[in-house]
């Protein structure tokens, strides 16, 4: 038999070991249980079960619909702020950022309890305004992964840049809106992929704010508590193909999210 | 009448920065139209601060910029005729050739078919006829350097300011740039403001240069002016190589400095304290003894062209450069042409010396160890555990390479009977009464001569120690 050598190529073995167990081996897993029924054969009844279920379809779109609205509020409260945090020449800048991070580095059930108390006081009965608290919740708890990647695009940016448009004879509107934010765009779609996705399934959230809604998150979990494996995972596999779809959309900056996600 | 013909004009122009950091005062600068004109200086002079004041994208703290007779001191950028090629290109990486080049165009709302037209033109100036579609990362370092030249120029600016703009650039490539950009200056008729701490650059480039150091003008002239007439030490040094000498008068078109009485044709009164320039090319061998002053040969470098000798006399090195050899330890004299000795008046009697670091990493100076600690002269250098010494930077300090400049103005210094008591030890060779002290000149057994200010009466050729405190020393690093 062959000695073992040790090269480089074996300081992959550990990842490779890791690829397959934790997301090879549970992939394959959840395709089998999407397309076979209760005896163990092969079946697309999960599949057309989806599109045909109004009540799934309701979901989907419901769903869409919270995660879409809480990008949006997300990204234009972000923006701004990573802007002026980025572009400000504030000595105390550090202590600024780390003030919209800092809300991370707190329990989280202790955040959404405490925002549950806010709105309760604000609202009186939180069952009556379900959409607006489950997008309050959302843009809550993910803010900072819209700020900071944003943040770190924009403070990368070379500012002589800025300065060439400018000396080129664009002011400052123009400046940002040519220069600054075609460029701040890898920060945004970074931002995005990382809001919008966990938007649509963090159920979590609206658990926790007696939200009696139902968002793809809780449709998977309802059915697995009712030990449906087949359909829980067929519409986890169906959630996995638009997040699949959506981020090839983006471009798929895997090197910005890898950036953005380090500062997390 | 006269502001007609200047294009841009600075008048006492000073910028302080937030945190009190003076990097620019009392500039005074008359810019003609059509000229090339460069800023030359070591970095952290405030030469690129000047330039981002008439860029516009600093505000002076003091003074006033003129151009065509109209002061544009708080105009911001984007109204300013004025544009600028940056360091390193700062081409939009968004955007490709074609829109790089057209962003100044498209502001001014310029017709489509006209910018198609300029941009063409411009292109074909640069030399990258067909770029337009090409993208910014597909390019080299010296195409992107032309492309941020062409984009600046399409807009016909009043003046083109240029900030080291050939400083990433490979030696070969620098070279061929310097030309294009001064041929391109020609053609154009364009005013070019240049900055760049590259003497040769300056001079092959310019037709004035402005001669910074911090934050001051030292001298503005053309290119042989400040080449042949170095108005003080510093741009003597810093304009090509130099030997620099403090000395003094000793009679009619006599000088002495280094060790040894020059005749030079620069009529300055006897007694004053002077400053002497030698370029090395002007210095001549002779036989030893022959010529005005001997030394020994202590190091040899081939240079291509000539060979550079460095000459140890006295306690003064002479740096030669000749196209016959020399062999390290050779006794040699040396002498130089009257009218190649360039002689100032000291404006500033400061005394200037060398001090080696010691294996202890102490400061010595004629064998004596200074009180002072070597850590605290290099800016952020730290003492390491294995015995080395770490700049600022993280390099390594070489000690044998390394030499720490101290200056010490003739007032802080003490005379002394008991001459060992000195640092340096001489007699006085000379004094000048200046009204309220005496000025003397002490020539020092290491043959400098130091200049010393003193309230009392000292007798001529009286033997004498010079005490010098550490604490009103200054340091600069040499390397």
């Amino acid at each position: 038999m062959q000695k073992f050598r040790f090269s480089r190529k074996s300081l992959g073995i550990p990842y490779a070991l890791y690829l397959i167990l934790f997301v090879v081996a549970p992939l394959l897993v959840l395709f089998y249980y999407a397309f076979t029924n209760g005896e163990g054969r092969f079946t697309v009844a999960n599949l057309t079960g989806f599109f045909t279920d109004p009540n799934t379809m309701g979901t989907l779109l419901y769903s869409l619909a919270v995660a879409f609205v809480t990008t949006m509020v997300c990204l234009l409260l972000a923006y701004p702020t990573a802007y002026i945090l980025a572009t400000s020449k504030l000595r105390m800048k550090g202590v600024l950022v780390m003030v919209f991070v800092m809300p991370m580095w707190i329990n989280f059930s202790l955040r959404i309890t405490a925002l549950k108390e806010v709105l309760n006081l604000l609202e009186g009965n939180l069952a009556m305004y379900p959409f607006l608290n489950a997008v309050v919740g959302m843009t809550y708890d993910f803010l900072p992964f819209m700020i900071l990647p944003i943040y770190t695009t924009i403070s990368k940016l070379d500012g002589s840049l800025r300065e060439a448009a400018m000396d080129l004879g664009a002011n400052e509107a123009q400046t940002f809106l040519k220069i600054t934010l075609p460029l701040s765009v890898p920060g945004i779609i970074s931002g995005v992929s990382m809001v919008f996705l966990p938007a649509m399934t963090n159920y979590v959230v609206l658990d926790m704010l007696y939200n009696s809604t139902y968002i793809m998150g809780s449709l998977i979990g309802s059915y697995f508590s009712a030990y449906d494996w087949h359909g829980g995972s067929m519409i986890a596999l169906v959630l996995l193909a638009i997040i699949c779809i959506f981020t090839l959309l983006m471009g798929g900056d895997s090197e910005e999210n890898a950036r953005g996600g380090a500062l997390l | 009448m006269e502001t007609k013909e200047n294009i841009i004009e600075l008048k006492h122009i000073g910028k302080s920065f937030d945190d009190g950091f003076a990097a620019v005062s009392d500039f005074n600068l008359e810019v003609k139209r059509g000229e090339f004109v460069t800023f030359l200086g070591p970095s952290g002079c405030g030469k690129t601060t000047t330039l981002r004041m008439i860029a516009g994208f600093e505000i002076p703290s003091e003074g006033e910029i003129l151009l065509n007779g109209q002061s544009i001191t708080e105009l911001p950028p984007h109204k300013r005729p004025i544009n600028t090629v940056f360091q390193r290109y700062a081409l939009f990486p968004h955007m490709n050739i074609y829109e790089n080049i057209a962003f100044g165009l498209k502001q001014k709302k310029t017709p489509k078919e006209e910018i198609d037209r300029r941009v063409t033109k411009v292109l074909d100036l640069v030399d990258l006829e067909g770029f337009e579609q090409r993208s910014v990362s597909t390019l080299s370092g010296g195409q992107q350097q032309r492309i941020a030249i062409a984009r600046a120029l399409v807009n016909e600016p009043q003046i083109l300011l240029l900030d080291e703009p050939l400083g990433a650039l490979d030696l070969k490539m620098r070279k061929e740039m310097q030309l294009e950009l001064k041929s391109m200056h020609e053609k154009l008729g364009i005013t070019f403001i240049y900055v760049t701490h590259d003497q040769e650059e300056a001079l092959t480039m310019s037709d004035k240069i402005v001669v910074m150091s911090e934050g001051k003008i030292q001298q503005i002239g053309t290119p042989e002016d400040i080449y042949n007439e170095p108005k003080n030490a510093f741009v003597a040094d810093f304009i090509g190589e130099s030997n620099i000498f403090n000395g003094i008068m000793t009679g009619k078109l006599k000088a002495r400095f280094c060790g040894g009485e020059f005749a030079c044709v620069d009529d300055i009164e006897e007694g004053t304290h002077i400053t002497a320039v030698v370029r090395p090319e002007d210095v001549i061998f002779t036989e030893p003894g022959k010529g005005t002053i001997d030394g020994t040969v202590t190091s040899v470098i081939f240079k291509g062209m000539h060979y550079e000798i460095t000459v140890q006399s006295g306690k003064n090195e002479m740096v030669i450069q000749t196209v016959n050899s020399a062999a390290p330890g050779d006794k040699v004299g040396m002498k130089v042409e009257p009218n190649n000795i360039h002689i100032m008046i000291a404006e500033d009697h400061t005394n200037v010396f060398n001090a080696d670091i010691n294996k202890a990493f102490h400061l010595e100076y004629n064998g004596t160890v200074l009180d002072t600690s070597v850590t605290r002269i290099i800016k952020g250098s730290k003492r390491m555990e294995d015995g080395t010494l770490i700049d600022g930077h993280g390099e390594v300090v070489d000690i044998d390479r390394t030499k720490i400049q101290i200056s010490i103005r003739p007032e802080d210094i003490d005379m002394t009977d008991n001459a060992e008591e000195g640092l340096v030890q001489g007699y006085i060779s000379n004094l000048i009464y200046k009204g309220d002290h005496y000025s003397y000149v002490i020539h020092s057994d290491l043959g400098q001569d130091f200049i010393v200010d003193d309230e009392d009466l000292w007798n001529m050729n009286d033997t004498v120690g010079l005490i010098m405190p550490v604490e009103k020393m200054k340091f600069a690093v040499k390397r």
